[in-house]
């Protein structure tokens, strides 16, 4: 893994670093307006689980949202992008291997939504006082799940050929997975049939383990969600580089 | 018995088929361009030119047969092979995220060149492009934007350059300057490879021809050959009899 390699994640990140109005701020104005209007209204009638506050609860779930739909946002805009428009033609003629294509933009997707994520909360800790339970979990589930949803954007990247293609999944997967995902509510607080279909969603999963890590508390135990989360990212994984060797899409 | 021995061609084909669906792109084309030479690829628009180069280049896979670049097959050995390859797209495409030079930064850089910019400098002076190298891509007309591509398929100096419809759509003093720079790039050592619909630009700048017509070679000889054969004035002559006859 060499200068080309790091070539591609620099530029990766060189292009939503250069428009972070948009890739930066507009996400923590979005969540903050989210924790505002969530946390004031519901704050005061609301506790999830006993003795911990409703803002203190819902702060990492808004914040892992923010980095799983950031993450995913970066891989597969800018594949897309680069297809619409042609550019992607100078990747793909560069001595680059399928693995270091993926990685360089699965990293890059890391990094944006690790800065969101990091901007958000600590923007959220100047309103609400947080707690850290466990550094190792949060910083764990922020890795896991940054990767996973970047992985996912790379997939949903080399599969669209449009722009609207890259909203459908954008509108039939990662919105539903995010809303589903347990970030305003506890997975016990919903009727049988929404609780059993969160069981499968894997952002379920990686926003109880990444809110266990601040409150110490969580629907299931961090052990499986670790287990889901890191699980379904080596999978995804896998498949993405299977089809990515294999030319399917992006090699026609 | 060295004096058997011939260099290593430029770029080698076989039996190169690709379909797209029903459609036969390329119906098994052989070709062998040398090292040194530039090389036009002759046909109409649909004749599966583009389609070759893209298989060549590794944008797209072959059906069947086999492809080299100096001597390196182009998906089992695709590192070896990109790198001897210096491909200019047929369309306009760009990065509008970027300047000129980082353009040419970032291409080097995909090519494992960290420290390039005394050849990047140079690339931008031959192509007349020094002064707009701070300028965004999406500020540059379309004539300097097709210069930034031949600088990004020059970045890593590959042996062979492949320029698709290089001249498609471009004036005429661009088009004089591109052949002056084809010329030079050549007399420099490297294997040019274009391919057009303009013959003219054929007669100027090669010796060797070939002429793909629906996905097959028609022929594949020196110009003064072709046009002796046919018994043609002009090379215009001797293609348009070659593709009648495909029809017939
Ligand atoms: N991605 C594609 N999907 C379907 N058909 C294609 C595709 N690319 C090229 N073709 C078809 O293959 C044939 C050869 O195209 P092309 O190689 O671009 O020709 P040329 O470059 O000689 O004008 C044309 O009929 C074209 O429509
Ligand atoms: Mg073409």
């Amino acid at each position: 893994m060499g200068v080309g390699f790091a070539t591609l994640f620099s530029k990766e990140v060189l292009r939503f670093w250069k428009v972070s109005f948009q890739t930066l701020l507009a996400p923590l104005v979005a969540t903050l307006l989210y924790l505002v209007v969530f946390a004031q209204i519901l704050g005061q009638r609301l506790s999830v689980y006993p003795g911990v506050g409703y803002a203190a609860f819902l702060v990492p779930g808004l914040v892992m949202m923010a980095m799983l739909q950031n993450a995913f946002a970066n891989s597969s805009s800018s594949l897309v992008q680069s297809k619409v428009t042609g550019n992607l033609v100078f990747v793909l003629l560069a001595p680059l291997s399928a693995f270091e294509f993926f990685l360089a933009y699965v990293l890059a997707a890391m990094l944006r939504g690790l800065l969101v994520g990091a901007v958000v909360l600590v923007t959220a800790g100047f309103f609400f006082p947080l707690q850290i339970h466990s550094l190792p979990w949060i910083l764990v589930f922020c890795l896991l799940a940054t990767g996973l949803s970047g992985a996912l954007g790379v997939l949903a990247g080399v599969w669209a050929e449009k722009f609207d293609q890259m909203a459908a999944w954008q509108n039939f997967l990662i919105l539903p997975l995010t809303f589903l995902s347990g970030a305003f509510y506890s997975l016990h607080s919903l009727p049988p049939l929404w609780h059993f279909v969160s069981r499968f969603n894997p952002f379920f999963y990686a926003i109880d383990g990444f809110r266990y890590g601040f409150i110490g508390v969580s629907d299931v135990s961090p052990w499986e969600s670790l287990l889901i989360v890191g699980s379904t990212c080596l999978a995804l994984s896998w498949v993405t580089l299977v089809l990515l060797r294999s030319g399917w899409r992006v090699r026609p | 018995m060295s004096s058997l021995e011939r260099p290593l061609p430029a770029v080698e084909i076989r039996a190169v088929r690709k379909a797209y669906g029903a459609l036969q792109a390329l119906r098994g084309v052989d070709l062998t361009i040398e090292q040194g030479e530039i090389f036009a690829l002759l046909g109409p628009n649909g004749a599966g030119k583009t389609t070759l180069i893209s298989i060549l280049a590794g944008l797209v896979r072959a059906d069947a047969g086999t492809l080299k670049v100096m001597g390196h097959e182009v998906t089992k050995d695709y590192r070896a092979a990109r790198r001897a390859l210096g491909v200019v797209p047929q369309e306009l495409v760009f990065d509008p995220f970027f300047s000129v030079r980082e353009t040419l930064r970032i291409q080097s850089g995909y090519f494992g060149l960290r420290h390039n910019d005394d050849w990047i400098d140079e690339i931008l002076e031959n192509l007349h492009l020094t002064d707009k190298a701070e300028v965004n891509m999406r500020a540059l007309s379309g004539g300097m934007k097709r210069r930034v591509l031949i600088g990004q398929a020059l970045v890593h100096r590959p042996p062979v350059i492949v320029l698709d419809e290089p001249t498609a759509g471009v004036d005429v003093e661009l088009r004089q300057t591109l052949w002056r720079f084809v010329r030079q790039l050549n007399s420099a050592g490297h294997t040019i490879l274009l391919t057009t619909h303009y013959l003219e630009e054929a007669e100027a700048l090669c010796r060797r021809v070939a002429v793909l017509n629906k996905g097959q070679l028609v022929t594949c000889e020196p110009i003064s050959e072709l046009l002796q054969g046919r018994q043609a004035a002009t090379l215009e002559e001797a293609f348009v009899g070659l593709i009648r006859d495909g029809e017939a």
